[in-house]
């Protein structure tokens, strides 16, 4: 009794937050109505038995992609409007495409049929004394193992292409080479001259020290940082 | 459990992550340290792989027997062969970074699982992850638009491709209720359980491999990712994943699908005839060698298939034999252009090659060699591998094939040997820079494997024969 009054409760949540997610104007209320309809999708579970669905439900997309959604959404300045306009416009296309799927839906379900040896033939039988997340860990580390650190190396490699293709060392930022600086002897930087009494500076025609060995442009922008010390 | 089936894999991915780590750690550049410690990793592998010992382990995942071990140790020695020839062209090209042979070993380890696949999950698995490794290779010199665009054309392209796989193996689970090779095989002895459904998923298996191995009509994207991919990778792109994907078909049709052969066996002689004729006539208009020898790989890819058609013990080896020869063929005609560079400029044009024979006979001789080799004349490998896969279609009466095989490589001889004619009988331009050591090495090590095979081809025939054996059981 109680839980099929928490199972409507929670579902008209579920609907009503998923119903906002598509139609509030601020893109910020939508995220968080997702996030709204995320917390109400894992409570069906629990009501299910399905526990650890739930929980992944909401570690991983409450914790991670909601979030995600959220920087997206409020870092990179879309135009919600903009984007919603031709609403009117592209409105009988969609509800044309959509009452094919839905038609095409209701044949594939009305002709669903279960086969008698469905049973039988299932290759993970649930086993009535263990719970589903035991189940589950069983499949994972014990009988996939393997497939499970396959799928492990493919993400390691996605991660190294990832940083392979973008990162990029800063050639122009002004870090300090201290083994540059230490290699620097008097000689490079610092010219002594004899100066006769009374001639004045400017008649040797010397103002500024020498310039840096190489004339490349980065580097005479550093040297002439240097040049400060 | 038995992991240590695995061991190679578990060793090799291992080594991976270790080199990765000091890549990483050390402030100074590792290109050349990492790219050695990778050969090491690969010596390594195939000594356990040698070592190891026949079963079926992992919950049917995973299986070890003489086949996995064939194309193992044949994988590994291409995939050798790749990182040395990276090792001077990434000096020159600015791409010495030690992510590159880190990448290609990761490939390595994917190919290496695809040999051993024995369900159809561990086949996707090692497919993804040996191709993830190539997207990102063929997009490695990521400041060259030709580069970026060979990557992403890939990347698009192959996952298109393992969508369609997907979908057949869906169909396929759907339909007989596992994933497992052996159990797949019981259930399809029977002729009652195969259903047209089945068939339909078996079919967009083949298309989702026959992208990988670049046969016709999925082989869109090969003239341009080999052109804009750096050539050492090009040059690994064509060898070791080649032979891969192709042992993952042989044991996908042979041993799960082994009781289909009528139903997929069509679609094989179409995809090799169409493969054969597309390899033999686009070739001709090339210029640019790498394209060409895009075309030339579909057209080989259009040999090996015939063996995997005639669907016979005698035709699975022949596939294998031409593999093998495959392998060092293109390896050393890859190691052939690299070396063409002149004042630290890379060239990709045949018409550069002219009057090498004057200024560099060395090479010349090598060009020759492998170029002689792709034609199919003898005494090179390339005569044997045709040899082996015609004689498997006449003996199953697939004699169309065997026929068309014969006219394309005819016309495939008039390109390679028009290559041979610009090398030694045109005017010439001037000298390329010096060989490198690493290009040498390879380019006679593929030499004299092509030109000397005949003398002592037994122990090959015999491995290729015990591999066949383990694939029909």
């Amino acid at each position: 009794m109680i839980s099929a009054v928490l199972f409507y409760v929670f579902a008209a949540i579920l609907l009503v937050s998923a119903a906002m997610v598509v139609s509030s104007r601020n893109p910020v209320h939508s995220v968080l109505f997702l996030i709204l309809a995320f917390f109400n999708a894992a409570a069906l579970f629990l009501l299910a038995g399905a526990e650890f669905l739930a929980m992944i439900l909401v570690i991983v997309y409450v914790g991670a992609v909601a979030v995600l959604f959220l920087f997206v959404v409020m870092m990179l300045d879309i135009n919600f409007a903009e984007l919603r306009s031709g609403y009117q416009r592209y409105l009988p296309v969609g509800l044309a495409v959509g009452a094919v799927l839905l038609t095409e839906l209701a044949i594939v379900l009305g002709g669903w049929k279960v086969s008698p040896e469905a049973v039988t033939l299932r290759l993970s039988p649930r086993a009535a004394e263990l719970h589903n997340t035991l189940q589950l860990g069983r499949l994972i580390y014990t009988d996939y193992i393997f497939l499970f650190q396959a799928a492990g190396l493919v993400l390691l490699v996605a991660m190294i292409g990832a940083i392979v293709l973008t990162l990029r060392d800063r050639t122009k930022s002004r870090h300090q080479n201290i083994a540059h600086q230490i290699a620097r002897t008097p000689a490079d930087t610092l010219e002594l001259v004899d100066v006769p009494s009374r001639a004045g500076v400017a008649s040797i025609g010397i103002l500024r020290p020498k310039p840096a060995p190489q004339p490349e442009q980065a580097e005479a922008s550093t040297g002439h940082a240097e040049g400060h010390h | 459990m038995n992991w240590t089936l695995a061991l190679p894999e578990i060793v090799l991915a291992c080594c991976g992550m270790a080199i990765l780590l000091i890549g990483v750690l050390q402030k100074r550049d590792t290109f050349h340290l990492c790219s050695m410690l990778t050969v090491g990793a690969f010596l390594i592998t195939a000594e356990l792989v040698v070592s190891g010992s026949p079963g079926l382990g992992y919950n049917g995942l995973f299986t070890v027997d003489t086949f996995s071990t064939f194309v193992k140790l044949l994988v590994l020695v291409a995939a050798t062969l790749g990182v040395i020839l990276s090792l001077d062209y990434n000096e020159h090209a600015n791409l010495r970074r030690f992510e590159f042979p880190v990448l290609m070993l990761y490939s390595t380890v994917g190919m290496l699982v695809m040999a051993s696949a024995s369900n159809l999950m561990s086949l996707y698995l090692g497919l993804e992850l040996q191709s993830l490794s190539i997207y990102v290779l063929a997009a490695f010199a990521r400041d060259e638009l030709r580069s970026s665009e060979a990557g992403l054309k890939y990347f698009v392209l192959g996952s298109l491709a393992s969508g369609l796989l997907l979908y057949g193996v869906s169909l396929v689970y759907g339909f007989s209720g596992t994933m497992e090779f052996a159990r797949l095989a019981q259930a399809l002895s029977n002729p009652a359980h195969v259903s047209p459904g089945l068939t339909v998923g078996v079919v967009f298996v083949i298309a989702g491999l026959a992208f990988k191995i670049s046969a016709v009509p999925f082989h869109m994207w090969t003239p341009d990712v080999y052109e804009g991919a750096p050539t050492p990778v090009t040059a690994f792109l064509s060898t070791a994943p080649k032979v891969a994907a192709i042992a993952l078909l042989m044991r996908v049709m042979a041993t799960p699908f082994g009781h289909l052969l009528v139903q997929w066996q069509q679609v094989i002689i179409l995809v090799s005839i169409l493969s054969m004729l597309l390899g033999a006539l686009g070739a001709i208009g090339q210029r640019n060698i790498k394209r060409l020898m895009a075309y030339s790989s579909i057209g080989h890819m259009g040999y090996a298939l015939i063996g995997l058609a005639a669907g016979s013990e005698a035709g699975l080896r022949g596939v294998l034999i031409y593999m093998l020869t495959y392998v060092f063929m293109s390896a050393g005609t890859f190691a052939c252009i690299l070396a063409m560079r002149r004042r630290g400029r890379m060239l990709e044009q045949i018409s550069d090659l002219a009057g090498l024979s004057r200024t560099d006979p060395g090479l010349a001789l090598a060009f020759a060699i492998f170029m002689f080799s792709m034609a199919g004349i003898p005494p090179f490998t390339g005569f044997f591998g045709k040899y082996f896969i015609f004689t498997s279609a006449v003996q199953s009466g697939l004699w169309t094939l065997a026929v068309i095989g014969v006219l394309t490589s005819v016309v495939g001889a008039f390109y390679y040997i028009r290559i041979i004619k610009v090398i030694y009988f045109d005017a010439g331009g001037a000298e390329f820079d010096h060989c490198p050591a690493s290009l040498s090495v390879v380019a006679a090590a593929g030499a004299l494997f092509t030109t000397f095979f005949f003398v002592l081809p037994a122990p090959f025939i015999a491995a290729a024969d015990a591999a066949a054996k383990a694939l029909l059981l």
